[in-house]
């Protein structure tokens, strides 16, 4: 088996991804319990002034591989670099976030290197030297424990699950030269998003909206503002146009673990619940008092949610001092 | 054009799932097995595709007897034929094992592009398309929710955190699906009768070439060592209250106080 523990950073435009510094923290507390060092990579052009800052949360040393060629994420391109790199440093373990891109590249890294990989992974242990991964499965109906072999494993953990710890260490920037190598796709056009949303699956407040809503959605867009939240939606929702496809929450939609999750005027059926079950605190609103999703949920209000939302709304103002 | 389509069969999402008694597994017997549905969106994608450009659609699944079900739900939707790897000596594999299955059948079919879907949504592990597409060394593009074919090349957009990227590249290729890349069709019963006139082929390992102890659970480089089924919640606390101003206070202040979020 290799050594220390290596930590694939995320960075969007020159800033990291949250998820980066929740891996680094995992990795920093598993590198200790292994009693290893942890590195960093991060992939990109220009990214060597930001690299340091992953010292902060517990990098002893940060990969800065600063190439045009990797400018725009590809998975040729990351696949080539990284299996190089982690092929030379031999970790005992590769952590990365299970974000669109990461899940994209743990799978296609996997299979080059020839390793095992848990998508999702919501815990990681060391269980007498060995190491035991936790993820859900069957859209969360399961927890499962699994072991990996491969050298290395790779671990996509999920986004807002382990926290955030700040652990200073010396956080040196090495920069590594590196061959991209042939790269068969082409970014030929990024369009951002309207407004300056919070992505849902970062977000630690998210306000979901169901049929209940009748597709009026202004009262869980101020409530989630409010919250400086996101908003969410189920299905039903989203298939009736009310909101986009990438709002939906569920099995077939995103998986969220906020600290508070709000469901108003959603039923709770099980696809759903798939998407939201591992929310810290979930409070559900619906005005019918037998709807599953109250057990699903930690507190229930039963009433509709045109009359209750406001009301709530109106109390949080009342405690900010609004 | 030449599109195969990777189909997987899964207990239906609306399925209470029960653990089996080995702890590494879920109790099988009263399951309703169906296609995966991002599977269901390459098909539509699939047969789309076909319309446009002509071809051939062909489903490839990895399964046992009762994956035939699913793999004739795809004819029946429109595909023109179908393989199926059936073999004992294949059960039990991980993702990248049933990707190596998978990309050692695609050396005897043809194919300009590969459909797969985005995860399947029993192990979701999101992890075999891109697998298969490493594996037979074309590049790949995840999560896609619209596609466009011109010229040998094709365009795909897909969805990032708050970002859609256009990706372009020259076939062949795999792209997974996304929700919103379309709605299925719905499969009428006079198809499913005449899907079962269409060529279906179910092979062997040995049949497609791969060496039985490289895939299988004796391959696996994951490994399950337990299964739980999630921890309960205590019991929802129904908040109460005169009116709905009160009810909401009440809310508020346990969320301030108790549980400290807000
Ligand atoms: C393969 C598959 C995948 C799926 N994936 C997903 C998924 O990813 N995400 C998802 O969400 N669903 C998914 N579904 C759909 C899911 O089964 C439900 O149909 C859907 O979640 C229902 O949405 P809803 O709760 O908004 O609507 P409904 O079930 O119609 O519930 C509306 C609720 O609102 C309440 N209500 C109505 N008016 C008010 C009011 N004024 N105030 C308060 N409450 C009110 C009602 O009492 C009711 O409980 C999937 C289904 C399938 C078959
Ligand atoms: N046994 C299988 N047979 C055919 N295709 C599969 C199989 N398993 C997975 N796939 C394909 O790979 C996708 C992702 O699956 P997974 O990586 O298991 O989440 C599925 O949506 C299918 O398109």
């Amino acid at each position: 088996m290799g050594q220390g523990v290596f930590v694939i950073a995320e960075q969007r435009d020159g800033a990291f991804r949250k998820v980066t510094y929740e891996a680094v923290s995992e990795g920093r507390r598993l590198a200790d319990g292994l009693n290893s060092d942890l590195t960093a990579a991060v992939l990109g052009s220009d990214v060597e002034k930001i690299a340091g800052e992953l010292g902060k949360y517990g990098a002893d040393t940060i990969l800065a591989v600063d190439d045009p060629a990797l400018s725009d994420y590809s998975t040729d391109g990351y696949t080539n670099v990284l299996s190089d790199i982690i092929k030379a440093h031999d970790p005992k373990l590769v952590i990365l976030g299970a974000s669109m891109q990461g899940k994209d590249l743990a799978a296609r890294l996997a299979a080059r290197l020839d390793t095992g990989v848990v998508m999702e992974c919501i815990g990681i242990k060391i269980d007498n030297g060995k190491l035991v991964y936790t993820r859900p499965m069957f859209g969360g109906k399961i927890i499962a424990d699994v072991e990996l072999s491969g050298t290395p494993p790779i671990a996509a953990i999920r986004p807002n699950v382990m926290p955030i710890v700040e652990a200073p260490k010396s956080g040196v920037v090495d920069k590594p030269v590196v061959q991209a190598g042939e790269i068969k796709t082409s970014v030929v056009e990024r369009i951002k998003d309207e407004g300056d949303k919070i992505e849902l699956t970062e977000a630690d407040v998210v306000v979901s909206g169901g049929h209940g809503t009748n597709g009026d959605f202004a009262l869980i867009e101020e409530l989630a503002a409010l919250l400086n939240g996101a908003v969410g939606a189920s299905r039903f929702a989203v298939d009736e146009g009310w909101r986009s496809h990438g709002d939906q929450v569920g099995q077939t939609g995103k998986i969220v673990s906020p600290n508070l999750y709000i469901a108003c005027g959603i039923s709770g059926a099980i696809q759903h619940v798939a998407g939201m079950s591992t929310s810290k605190n979930i409070v559900a609103v619906n005005k019918d008092s037998e709807a599953p999703i109250f057990s699903k949920s930690d507190y229930g209000i039963v009433g509709d949610l045109f009359e209750v939302v406001p009301a709530i709304i109106e109390e949080i103002k009342k405690i900010n001092n609004i | 054009m030449e599109v195969a389509v990777l189909v997987k069969q899964v207990p239906d999402t609306e399925s209470l799932l029960q653990l089996a008694g080995d702890g590494v597994s879920i109790k099988t017997d009263a399951i309703k097995w169906v296609m995966n549905p991002y599977d269901e969106f390459a098909v539509e994608e699939a047969l789309r595709i076909r319309e446009a450009h002509g071809g051939t659609v062909t489903i490839l699944s990895v399964g046992s007897k009762k994956t035939v079900k699913t793999v004739q739900t795809a004819l029946a939707m429109g595909a023109d034929r179908a393989v199926l790897i059936d073999d004992p000596l294949a059960e039990g594999g991980d993702a990248l094992a049933t990707a190596k299955i998978l990309s050692a059948a695609l050396k005897d079919i043809p194919y300009d592009l590969i459909i797969a879907g985005q995860r399947a949504v029993d192990d979701d592990n999101y992890q075999v398309g891109s697998a298969v597409a490493e594996l037979l060394g074309i590049p790949q593009i995840s999560q896609v929710i619209e596609e466009n074919i011109l010229d040998g090349k094709i365009k795909c957009k897909k969805v990032l955190e708050g970002l859609t990227e256009v990706v372009e590249a020259a076939l062949p290729l795999l792209f997974t699906t996304q929700r919103g890349l379309n709605e299925p069709r719905y499969v009428k019963l006079p198809e499913i009768m005449k899907a079962k006139k269409k060529p279906l082929d179910v092979k062997t390992l040995a049949d497609i070439g791969v060496e039985p102890g490289t895939v299988g659970a004796a391959s696996n480089r994951v490994k399950i060592t337990a299964m739980k089924l999630p921890p309960e919640r205590d019991a929802v606390k129904m908040i109460d209250g005169d009116s709905v101003q009160a009810k909401a206070a009440s809310l508020v202040k346990i969320l301030h106080e108790e549980a400290k979020i807000l």
